[in-house]
């Protein structure tokens, strides 16, 4: 069947009212905690996974997608009212939508980026029905060892290529691997580092420590900070509505945010805050108005909200097609996979092509959804920043504990979230990154299996982990990836990078 | 960089970070001895259980000591002045929350940790925010508890309901 079929097929399964109504609830809630400051995609999916446990698996998961563009396309908002990114993904669309709003433009602001949101979304979206195939193909030639090369990329790009510091970029990767090694040795039944502690032989979970580095971290960091007085959330004044000039000045900037994001988050480069500076840069060189850059330019909201949404559904080309999550986001998704049995991959669209599709297919949908909540519902999401900081943290860790009770309702697993709570909050002080604790937690496991699969055909000779070219070329890049970066910091360049730093989403 | 004083000849040691360092070293030696006890299966791989623990036990070894060079030579960003009391409220109802859950219930520990919450942020009269946030968790009880069939931890204001 060709991708076209498949994807006809995949709206018929989207269509069903049941999975209408989960993209509804995925989109609204992705859409609020995108708004909301202090929570995000990663978290929320992170606090749904034990909730939706005993759902239909395909509903759930087309949930989760719908939690993900949601995330992005809430995050315009609160950047361009709040100056405060709701998402580090947002981080750029403050810069020139802040300005916008505080001159009364907010209303456009809102407006271009829902709009290059939708178009991104669209666009990255059936460029995911495209390629995706194309690249299941090509991983059916993958053995253990391609995928071993493909994670430790994965693994170099997540923790050290961006940020401004290699060493806690690695140091946070390797948290996440010590964590990861805890419980039942998979290959062999031995137990490690459980120190005979029942509690600990099936492993830190996923849910257990994504809850506990986002929520509780977050909330003790933004708690230590002291009050800093009241945010100035600015009013949406006049027109939402844009004008011919400022449509004329946005298309452009959204398809060339779509042709940069998307590649950025289908590679295995992780987060879709580089895609968004990229896009900033680019525009800001185009634009026929550079005077106005800084004061609040259109170009500069349109471009880099159509890379962010362009590199969400970017994300999901690695994930669907080889397993491979490149944001915290995406690998807690993995887990949500895995909770059902499911393993996303090349086998995946072979044996359940209706699930797959159908979450494709539904992303589209979600899409269409998005631009209506987002532009004519603007309103109601702006009230949401009126929520005062005590109530807003208050309900953030009554529901960020009631996910864990509800997996798991034992005191240990509570001693375990406050536990890596605290790490997390120690992490933000001394400028840890967080997400490559989280993908090394999921990932290590993995990579693992594949290694010692790999270790195991070959009888125990390392070499042929080399001796592939796909895996030679992986491998060359990642240590390129670890190497050139360091360097450059090194030689007191790294301000660029740590500008790109891949943070939690 | 200099954290906050400026410094006018070679940057202050991180004592902090040195911290870091020694618990890095200690998570590392912890996995040593724990793949130590590991038994060894002879397969002809050579590669069995032990084997990553302790590669990754070496990794941590080797950032332990970049870490302490890193602290060494101040190398380590500005840290914000942080505020130990709000921390202390949330974490005091975090323990709160943990040692109540099991006998008062979900509702009364969690109201507790809503309460405490506020507190944190600013909301002190705990005489409003624990009655307000005991409410709210038993609203969240009955519908997840009733409607989702998650297993909450059920207390007295639970049983009272339930009848």
């Amino acid at each position: 069947m060709s991708t076209f079929e498949f994807l006809l097929q995949g709206l018929l399964v989207a269509m069903q009212p049941m999975n209408l109504v989960y993209a509804l609830i995925g989109v609204t809630l992705g859409t609020a905690v995108g708004v909301l400051p202090g929570i995000g995609p990663a978290l929320t999916v992170a606090l749904l996974l034990p909730v939706t446990y005993r759902l239909d698996p395909g509903g759930s998961l087309i949930m989760f997608a719908g939690i993900y563009y949601g995330g992005m396309y809430g995050g315009s908002t609160t950047s361009i009212l709040l100056n405060t990114p709701g998402e580090s993904s947002s981080i750029v669309t403050a810069l020139e939508g802040n300005k916008m709003a505080r001159a009364g433009r907010g209303g456009p602001a809102l407006a271009t980026a829902a709009i290059g949101s939708f178009v991104a979304g669209l666009i990255a979206t059936i460029g995911l029905a495209f390629i995706a195939p194309a690249i299941v193909k090509l991983a059916l030639v993958f053995g253990p060892r391609e995928y071993f090369a493909l994670m430790v990329l994965a693994f170099v790009t997540v923790s050290s290529a961006f940020g401004d510091s290699t060493l806690r970029g690695l140091t946070s990767l390797f948290l996440g691997f010590a964590l990861a090694i805890i419980g039942i040795d998979q290959l062999t039944g031995q137990t490690r580092m459980s120190f005979g502690v029942p509690d600990l032989l099936d492993g830190v979970e996923v849910t257990t420590l994504a809850v506990a580095m986002f929520a509780i971290g977050e909330t003790l960091y933004i708690a230590a900070q002291g009050d800093q007085g009241p945010e100035k959330v600015e009013a949406v004044r006049g027109s939402v509505w844009m004008t011919a000039q400022d449509w004329a000045r946005s298309w452009k900037p959204w398809l060339r945010g779509t042709v940069i994001g998307f590649p950025i988050g289908a590679m295995p480069a992780g987060g879709a805050e580089i895609g968004t500076f990229l896009s900033y840069a680019t525009e800001k060189r185009l634009t026929k108005h550079p005077e106005e850059f800084g004061h609040g330019a259109i170009e500069g909201v349109a471009g880099p909200e159509a890379a962010n949404n362009a590199s969400a559904a970017g994300t999901l080309v690695p994930l669907l097609t080889l397993g491979l999550p490149t944001t915290a986001t995406a690998a807690i998704m993995l887990a949500g996979f895995q909770q059902y049995g499911l393993q996303p991959g090349p086998l995946l669209f072979a044996t359940n092509p209706q699930l797959v599709w159908g979450l494709i297919a539904s992303l589209l949908i979600a899409n269409f959804m998005l631009l209506v909540l987002n532009l004519p519902l603007v309103g109601l999401w702006v009230k949401l920043l009126t929520i005062p900081r005590p109530w807003l943290y208050a309900g953030i860790l009554t529901f960020a504990t009631l996910g864990t009770i509800g997996a798991n309702p034992s005191v240990f697993e509570l001693g375990m979230l406050l536990a890596f709570g605290l790490m997390g909050y120690l992490m933000r002080v001394f400028g840890y990154p967080i997400a490559p604790v989280v993908v090394g937690l999921i990932l290590g496991p993995l990579a693992e299996q594949q290694l010692r699969r790999a270790l195991a055909i070959s009888q125990g000779d390392p070499s042929v982990l080399f001796t592939s070219p796909i895996a030679a070329v992986l491998l060359t890049i990642a240590a390129l990836a670890l190497i050139v970066p360091a360097v450059l910091r090194a030689r007191g360049k790294g301000q660029v990078l740590s500008q790109l730093a891949a943070s939690e989403d | 960089m200099s954290r906050g004083v400026p410094s006018s000849t070679r940057p202050k040691a991180d004592k902090a970070a040195f911290g870091i360092a020694i618990f890095l070293a200690a998570l590392a030696a912890l996995i040593f001895w724990d793949a130590s006890r590991l038994t060894a299966v002879a397969n002809y791989s050579r590669i069995g259980p032990a084997t990553i623990p302790i590669v990754i036990a070496t990794c941590l070894l080797g950032l332990a000591v970049w870490t302490a060079i890193a602290a060494r030579a101040g190398d380590f960003p500005a840290r914000e002045r942080q505020q130990i009391a709000p921390a202390a409220w949330v974490v005091g109802g975090l323990v709160l929350q943990m040692l109540c859950l099991k006998t008062l219930g979900f509702s009364i520990a969690t109201g507790l940790l809503f309460a405490m919450t506020a507190a944190a942020f600013g909301k002190r009269k705990l005489y409003i925010t624990i009655p307000l946030g005991i409410v709210l968790c038993l609203a969240i009880w009955l519908l997840f508890a009733g409607l989702l069939q998650l297993s909450l931890p059920a207390g007295p204001l639970e049983h009272l309901l339930r009848r």
